[in-house]
Order: C-alpha cells, then structure tokens, then sequence
C-alpha cells in the first residue's frame, strides 16, 4: 500500500474514531455516577440527527447547531429525568431495563413521527470542503473531527479535575451517600452528568452524520453499540479510555475496509468486546471493580 | 434532662423493608456538650444518626434542631444548618487528594476556604503533609483524621460521628478522643456513637445506651461507666429479641 493510501485512511480512520469517542464519553461518564449502561445513548444521537434535519431547513447553519445541541441536552436530561430518576433507589437491573426501554422508545417514536425511510442529512457547506495536502485529499470535517473531540476532551478533564462540580462529580461517582452527607445535591450532579454527555453525543452526530448523509430511525443502534464497545475497550467510567477506545475501534474498523474486507468490519468490533471481556474485562484504563451489571 | 436542647428526637421510628430497626426513642442532646449514644451491633445507633442526617427516611416522629423540624428535609438542606455526619468506616473519597477531601466538605459554602483549611491543618498537622496524596493512600488513622476535616470544614454545630474509634490502634483511638474533646470545646455540639462505651462515656456529658431499637438507659458518663448493667449491654451480652 502507498504511503499515501496509508494516510489518506488513516486520517478516515481517525475521524471516525474520533466521533465514535464522542459518543463513547457519554456512556462511560453515566456508567461512572450511575453504574448505569445508558442503552438510550445512541438513541439520543439518533435524535440529534433529526434536530438537526428540522433546525435546519429554517435557520441558517449557524443557528441550526446551537439549536441541535440544546435540544438535544434536554432530551438527555429529560429521559433522565422521566425514566432513571424515579428508580434511583430501585435494583440496578431495573433502571437498565429501563434504559433498553427508552431506546426502543425513541427509535420507535422516530420511525412514526419520521417514517422509516432515510432522510438525508443537510450538510454544512463549510464542512464539506474538500481541500488537499499533498497527495491527500479529505473535507474539511474529517480533519476537524478529531482535532475537535481532542480539544472538547480536554475542556472535559479541566471540568472534571478543576472544578467544583468536577470534584462533586468525581466524589458521587465513588461514594453515593457519603457525598450526600457532605450536602451533594446528586440530582444536580447526575444532571449536568446527561448535560455533558448529550452535549458531546449531539456534536459527534453533527460530525458523524455529516460523513455519512442520511439519517433514519436506527442509525442510532449500530453507532451505539459500537461506542459502547469503545468504552469498555478503554475500561468504562474512564474518560480518557473512553476516548482511546474509540480511536482503536475507528482506526480498526478503517484499516478492515481499507483491506477489502469491509464485510468484516462490525464484526472487528464485537470481537474486541469479546476478547476484551474475557482476558481484560476492566478495560485498557479501567478502575478495578468486581461488580459490574 | 435539662430543657435547653439543641437537638430534639421524640418518638423515632425507623424502618427498612419491614425490619424495625428504631423504634420509638426520644433523645436530647444539649447545646455545647458531648452525648454519646452506646450499645451493640444493629442496636440502631448508625440509623438513628443516618436519620439525623437525612439519608435514610423515618416512618414518624419528630426530630427538631434549634427549633427546626428536619424530618422530611433532604441531606443538602441539613447540611448548610450546621449538622454533619462523620460516617462509619470514615469513607473519604479515595479518589480524590486530601486536599479535595477537604474542600468537598465545605460543599455547600461559597466562601473563601483558607481559614477553615488553615484550622484543620491546625488541628490535623499530618493532613497537611500529605495534602496531594490521594486519600485512599492515607493509613486508617489518617483518614479518620481526613473524615473528621472534611466534616469541620462545612462549619457545623453539630458534629455526629459514627463509631470514630472503629479499627484503629489504641494510641490513635485515644487521639481521636482528644480531637473530639477539643473540636467540643470550641463550641461544637457532639453526638457521638460507639462501641468502645469506655472511651467515650469518659468524654461524655450524658450518655444513652440503645438496645435493639430502643434506648434501655441514660445517664451522666460518669453514672453509666459505674453501671454495672452497662458493661453487659456493650459487651455484647444483650437480651435477644
């Protein structure tokens, strides 16, 4: 393979695995305060997909994103809200059942308010500039893509170790009552926790979907399980893994394809879960713990 | 007792899924001094405390601070009045530097921390040495030490703590005590519960004794420690009920 076939998809790669560790970051960070797989994830960018269908055939581009990001926190913190608050105390298995419930929700509530076909995905006409570097030629999104997730990361980790809430976080994530005792409001915290984690989702999907162009009710479902696999991959409740686990999965998935043997390359994912969970089921960067749901 | 209370308990009762685990105790503890409230494994001490704070609910009574009714408030309300908890087992977050601990303990205040810091330092001079460690690197004294900061840090005036003196080596259960005894002086009210009864009815200014739900005995520490009956209930020789 050229050296410029390798870059070309390896920028591909990385661009992928960079929305995908958008999308992964969610689910690792309510998976560290609520030990909560959030199966609605993939659903909520799903959503934001459609946000971002409607916002923009009647604002420009620039107000159409503020108001897909928006939406799309509160449709994070609104399922929360609705469906994981009220079992708070109830047995973990329960809330997760909910969370399986939620996603056949929305992707249901999708297929019947937006019918089942594909709609395509209005694109940014910035974004999809096509520009070259030598030999290489990609848009404008594929390089922003990971460029972006790398600096909303790292605004992320400033969040979480520099901040008030960030230490509020850190603290519910190890000790529920104990940070009660010390006059947590949980419920504001699991909040901004869905506030953070729709944010990112709603960003990736702008960047996801502008790669791929079209959106229907179960674009959610593959994406989802994949970031899932990205989180675990990296050791679920750390954001750090999370993000590295999705750069592996984009890069992996890329490089299957590259070799012609695109068939494979959902298959690449689950096999990492698999292998992963049998010989380090704690994930690359995960925190020792033995129960896990 | 005397009628200046500060804090008010009459007619607890505390249940988890159909298991009583209080059931029906009236207590006083009066502004400045120390109670201590003693007895055995699963008497219902932690759960009487946890009630005080907020994190577990009461199936009725009346529990009043200064005046104020706290049933049915949450732990984010009680906090900011002056009631904190020093949970059993210390459970500092591991996670986080001893300096976070800190500060996380004065969570529900906006005001500059240093002094407070600089008080606790004061008080605990080894948390300062190891101010970056992670808690969960600190020896059991030391985090005891920590979750005894952390709680003075949110300025209360009421200080509860849950068997403060559970595993640790003597010479550091006898400093705990000193701690107490100082925090106390400064003006802080103390609600202390153990099972090393000795310990803490010798710093006690009135102590109650719990029994499987109930409170069976009171008294000035210095009555109770005479008390032969007393040595039985904490030796663990109580009636099965």
């Amino acid at each position: 393979m050229a050296i410029n076939t390798l870059l070309q998809h390896g920028l591909t790669g990385i661009s992928l695995g960079g929305a995908y560790a958008l999308i992964a970051i969610g689910y690792t960070m309510v998976y560290g305060i609520l030990r909560l797989i959030n199966f609605a994830h993939g659903d909520i960018f799903m959503m934001a997909g459609y946000f971002m269908i409607f916002a923009i055939a009647s604002f420009p581009w620039y107000v159409a994103v503020p108001i897909v990001l928006i939406a799309t926190i509160l449709l994070g913190v609104l399922i929360e809200r609705v469906a994981y608050k009220p079992l708070r105390s109830a047995p973990r298995m329960s809330i997760m059942i909910s969370a399986i419930g939620v996603s056949y929700l929305l992707q249901n509530l999708a297929t019947y308010l937006f019918t089942a076909l594909p709609r395509g995905y209005p694109s940014i006409p910035f974004l999809k500039k096509i520009f070259q570097i030598g030999e290489l030629s990609a848009s404008l999104v594929t390089i922003i893509t990971p460029v972006l997730t790398l600096v909303l990361v790292y605004l992320l980790i400033l969040l979480i170790n520099h901040s008030k809430i960030g230490m509020a976080m850190r603290a519910v994530s190890k000790d529920f009552e104990t940070s009660q005792l010390m006059g947590i409001k949980i419920n504001q915290v699991i909040s901004v926790t869905f506030v953070v984690g729709s944010l990112l989702a709603a960003i990736g999907s702008i960047l996801y979907f502008t790669d791929r162009m079209t959106v229907f009710p179960f674009s959610g479902m593959l994406p989802g399980l994949k970031c899932f696999v990205a989180a675990v991959l990296g050791g679920i409740g750390s954001i750090p893994g999370a993000v590295i686990g999705g750069f592996i999965l984009g890069l992996g998935e890329t490089a299957l394809v590259a070799m012609g043997y695109s068939t494979f390359s959902d298959a690449f994912t689950f096999a990492i879960l698999i292998v992963m969970l049998l010989f380090r089921p704690t994930g690359l960067f995960g925190e020792k713990v033995t129960d896990k749901v | 007792m005397d009628t200046n209370s500060y804090l008010s308990i009459s007619g607890l009762k505390v249940e988890y899924g159909g298991i009583k685990a209080v059931k029906g105790i009236s207590l006083e503890v009066p502004k400045g001094k120390i109670v201590t409230l003693i007895g055995s494994n699963g008497a219902g001490k932690s759960t009487t405390l946890r009630t005080i704070a907020g994190v577990v609910k009461a199936k009725e009574g009346s529990i009043r601070f200064d005046g104020v009714e706290l049933l049915g408030k949450a732990p984010d309300d009680i906090v900011p009045m002056g009631i904190t908890l020093v949970p059993e087992g210390r459970r500092v977050f591991a996670n986080l530097t001893v300096l976070e601990n800190l500060k996380i303990g004065a969570y529900v205040h906006h005001h500059k921390l240093d002094d407070d810091l600089a008080r606790v330092f004061e008080l605990f001079p080894r948390l300062k040495e190891r101010e970056w460690q992670l808690a969960g690197t600190l020896s059991g004294g030391e985090q005891q030490m920590l979750a005894v900061g952390r709680a003075l840090m949110s300025r209360p005036k009421l200080l509860m703590m849950d068997e403060p003196s559970l595993g640790l080596a003597p010479l550091i259960v006898k400093d705990i005590f000193n701690i107490i005894k100082t925090i106390n002086e400064e003006g802080i009210t103390v609600l202390l519960i153990e099972q090393n009864a000795n310990h803490a009815l010798k710093i006690a200014d009135w102590g109650y004794v719990m029994e499987t739900g109930v409170i069976t005995m009171q008294g000035t520490g210095a009555e109770l420690l005479a008390n032969e009956s007393i040595k039985e209930a904490y030796l663990g020789k109580q009636k099965k009920s």
